[in-house]
């Protein structure tokens, strides 16, 4: 595909999911276009996080109803890591230690996988990653540390988005990717983000907070609600959001 | 900080080289039929008859009668995992592969050489080995010694032939290390014992390429009881390597072997083994080393398949400085019960062990360590270290650790370390979610468990491992 480019597009459309026979959500709809950035709010518990699993196809949850398409192909019926390989990419809330799995080997075999084909050659590949390492604050050192194991909180979202940067994803998922940063490496995140970002990806940044979002302006804002698509809007949605709660928006 | 590129690169290989390899490679079994077998069961007249057809002298005869009314006196172990499925009766305890020996590769019978030639046995031996062995069912079939050791007095060849060649140099060393009377397993090796291998290093004599012997168990139903004896003489340096394998069958089979091995002062010995039994396999082998002074033993072992396994090679450091280490990993896939560990008795002063044992269950697979430190009264400033790791892949997998520790010496000092790693869903989910198949994710893990050892192991050994293991976990199937 090289030199064309191709514009991803992630459509959900009625999507509904539950875990361990408890539906979580309930109707979900939503399309996200290469070059576009959503961001999505809601309450503590309305489902967002569950959304981000469930487009990951994590083994726990089952989807009940409706469909998720990548580029015209269903992926509901796809691993984890056929989701992957098709472009899709979850920053997740609280990532995971992986002891034993040097963060060094993790990223280069991620990415071979990826994009399989590109033999990108190993030096090469390690220095883009240190020169990525050093942008969202992670020092050198942590290339040969175990996935997570120790990280603080802020170091495992960091390292969330240096695996964005590394892996060039095309549909990228960032759940709560700004929760835990420090004020200076918030900026060198959305820095990065913004660095990132292209007419070919499209972002869907789950956030509870404003500061993120004015570093990185999203054209569309959606509420999740309850497992429901509560409202679609703009900026000025997740301004009010702000000032005012959700409340308004349940009708209370 | 610097990476290892090289090692960067190795471990990259390693995790993509094996995606193709099946487990059934290793689990075909052929159609040939054993030319003799003494039948079911055992009974006195069993072991006249196999000593009869391998001509023995009288001695070794009587020796097998001796050992196998010590095996009929014993109990069964019960204080560890469930023995009660293996099948006494149905066994049968000698099965010959075909008429004769020979250092001809050619004229090993077509299958057999087959079954061999599909495990990569010739292009190991012409690749890294000094000399093999190899041993189908009951019988060692083929062995060859390159002829420069040959020159320099290395004695190497199945234990049978080394009765018939060397016999007074094989009566100095049979069942001394291992008396018959240890535990009923040794006295039934005693009893009925068939192949394994012989290898003398004359006083030394220090051989750089590795001795191998590759053991196929192909019967159903059947037992397999080589005994094995390594002496390196005074100053010699050795390294002798095993390797195991069985296909599968719905019944169970019997494997007791003996391993002994002398280190005589200021001599060196290692001993790799790498063991990928099918599931339906016991596997209870006796393994020891007497150590002498200034003498070191190094265990190298890989514990793969089978459906019970106990194994506690042991070291005897009998004279002062004498040192031995012991590597073992060992890979409870599911149904598997892996009891296994090491023992070290310090028994002179100033001698040294360690012992790293790094367990994987998956499954539910299980996994004990059962370790014995021993520092006799008058072993002073001798020291011991050991270690042990488990790795639980799922939920279900479990692992346990027994040390038991006696020491009556006030100046030795010792360490024990332990630690439990868990990994789950989460844990394969988010590697997955990165591109990383489930093969490749729990590959990836386990080599991450494993590597600070797999620096330590020979290169062959390390490469053998990670396909066997690949190959447990492409059994996997879906996790969580
Ligand atoms: N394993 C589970 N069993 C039962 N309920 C669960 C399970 N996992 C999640 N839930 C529930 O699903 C709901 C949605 O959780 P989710 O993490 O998606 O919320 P969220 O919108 O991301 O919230 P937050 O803003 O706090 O991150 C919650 O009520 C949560 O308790
Ligand atoms: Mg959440």
């Amino acid at each position: 595909m090289k030199g064309t480019v191709k514009m991803s597009e992630l459509v959900i459309k009625n999507l509904a999911a539950s875990i361990d026979d408890r539906e979580i959500l309930k109707d979900v709809s939503l399309t996200v276009k290469g070059g576009e950035i959503h961001a999505l709010m809601g309450p503590n518990g309305a489902g967002k996080s569950t959304l981000g699993y469930v487009l990951m196809g994590h083994p726990n949850y089952k989807v009940t109803g409706g469909s998720i398409k990548l580029n015209g192909v269903e992926l509901i019926n796809k691993t984890p890591e056929e989701r992957a390989r098709a472009g899709l990419f979850l920053a997740f809330q609280n990532p995971v230690t992986v002891q034993g799995v040097k963060l060094s080997t993790f990223i280069r075999t991620a990415y071979n996988q990826m994009h399989p084909g590109e033999k990108i050659p190993i030096q090469q590949f390690y220095d883009s990653m240190k020169q990525h390492m050093k942008k969202v604050g992670l020092d050198e050192s942590f290339i040969s540390r175990s996935i997570n194991d120790g990280f603080s909180g802020g170091e495992r979202k960091r390292f969330e988005i240096l695996q964005m940067v590394m892996l060039k994803p095309k549909i990228v998922v960032l759940d709560e990717i700004d929760s835990g940063l420090d004020v200076d490496a918030l900026k060198m995140v959305a820095e990065e983000i913004r660095e990132f970002h292209n007419e070919e990806t499209g972002f869907l940044i789950i956030t509870h907070y404003q500061r993120i979002l004015k570093d990185i302006e999203p054209e569309f804002v959606h509420v999740l609600m309850d497992g429901k698509m509560a409202r679609d809007g703009n900026r000025d949605l997740s301004l009010r959001i702000e000032e005012e709660g959700y409340d308004w928006i349940r009708g209370v | 900080m610097e990476i290892d590129f090289k090692r960067d690169e190795e471990m990259e290989k390693l995790v993509q080289d094996l995606k193709s390899v099946k487990r059934s490679e290793f689990e075909f079994h052929d159609a040939n039929k054993p030319v003799y077998s003494t039948g079911k069961g055992l009974t006195r007249e069993t072991v006249e008859e196999i000593s009869e057809i391998k001509k023995e002298p009288d001695w070794m005869r009587r020796l097998r009668l001796k050992a196998l009314e010590i095996f009929m006196s014993k109990p069964v172990p019960t204080w560890g995992p469930d023995l009660s499925g293996i099948d006494w009766e149905n066994t049968s305890y000698y099965n010959r592969p075909g008429e004769s020996k020979t250092n001809n590769w050619e004229e090993v019978p077509d299958e057999i050489k087959e079954t061999f030639q599909k495990l990569g046995v010739p292009e190991m031996e012409q690749k890294f080995l000094a000399g093999s062995v190899a041993q189908y069912d009951s019988e060692g079939v083929y062995h060859n010694l390159k002829k420069v050791w040959e020159d320099k007095g290395v004695v190497f060849m199945d234990l049978d032939s080394a009765v018939q060649k060397y016999p007074d140099l094989v009566k100095d060393y049979y069942c001394r290390a291992v008396p018959v009377t240890d535990n009923k397993f040794a006295a039934l090796n005693g009893a009925v014992w068939s192949g394994g291998s012989f290898l003398y290093v004359p006083k030394g004599v220090q051989i750089d390429m590795p001795l191998q012997t590759y053991f196929r168990m192909n019967g159903e139903a059947t037992g397999q009881f080589e005994h094995t004896i390594v002496v390196a003489d005074e100053g010699s340096k050795v390294h002798y390597i095993e390797g195991c394998t069985a296909p599968r069958y719905d019944k169970n089979s019997l494997h007791s072997a003996i391993v002994e091995i002398y280190v005589k002062r200021n001599a060196k010995a290692r001993y790799t083994s790498v063991q990928n039994w099918s599931k339906s396999v016991y596997n209870m082998p006796t393994k020891r080393a007497w150590v002498d002074e200034n003498a070191q033993m190094e265990w190298v072992g890989g514990s793969l398949g089978s459906k019970i396994t106990m194994l506690y090679p042991s070291s005897y450091l009998r004279g002062p400085y004498a040192s031995a280490s012991n590597l073992n990993i060992a890979l409870a896939g599911a149904g598997t019960f892996k009891d296994t560990g090491a023992k070290a008795l310090h028994l002179a002063p100033h001698t040294t062990s360690r012992i790293v044992a790094k367990s994987i269950s998956i499954e539910d697979g299980k996994a004990i360590y059962r370790g014995l430190l021993r520092m006799n009264k008058g072993a002073v400033h001798s020291k011991s270290k050991v270690q042990c790791d488990a790795l639980l892949i799922n939920d279900e997998s479990s692992s346990f650790t027994y040390p038991h520790d006696e020491i009556y010496e006030p100046t030795a000092t010792f360490s024990h370390e332990a630690s439990v790693g868990r990994i789950g869903t989460e844990e394969l989910t988010y590697l997955r979610s990165r591109g990383l198949s489930e093969d490749e994710a729990s590959s990836m893990i386990v080599l991450g468990f494993l590597d600070d050892v797999m620096k330590e192991i020979p290169m062959e050994f390390a490469v053998e491992m990670n396909r066997l293991i690949k190959l447990e976990m492409g059994k996997l199937g879906a996790v969580g």
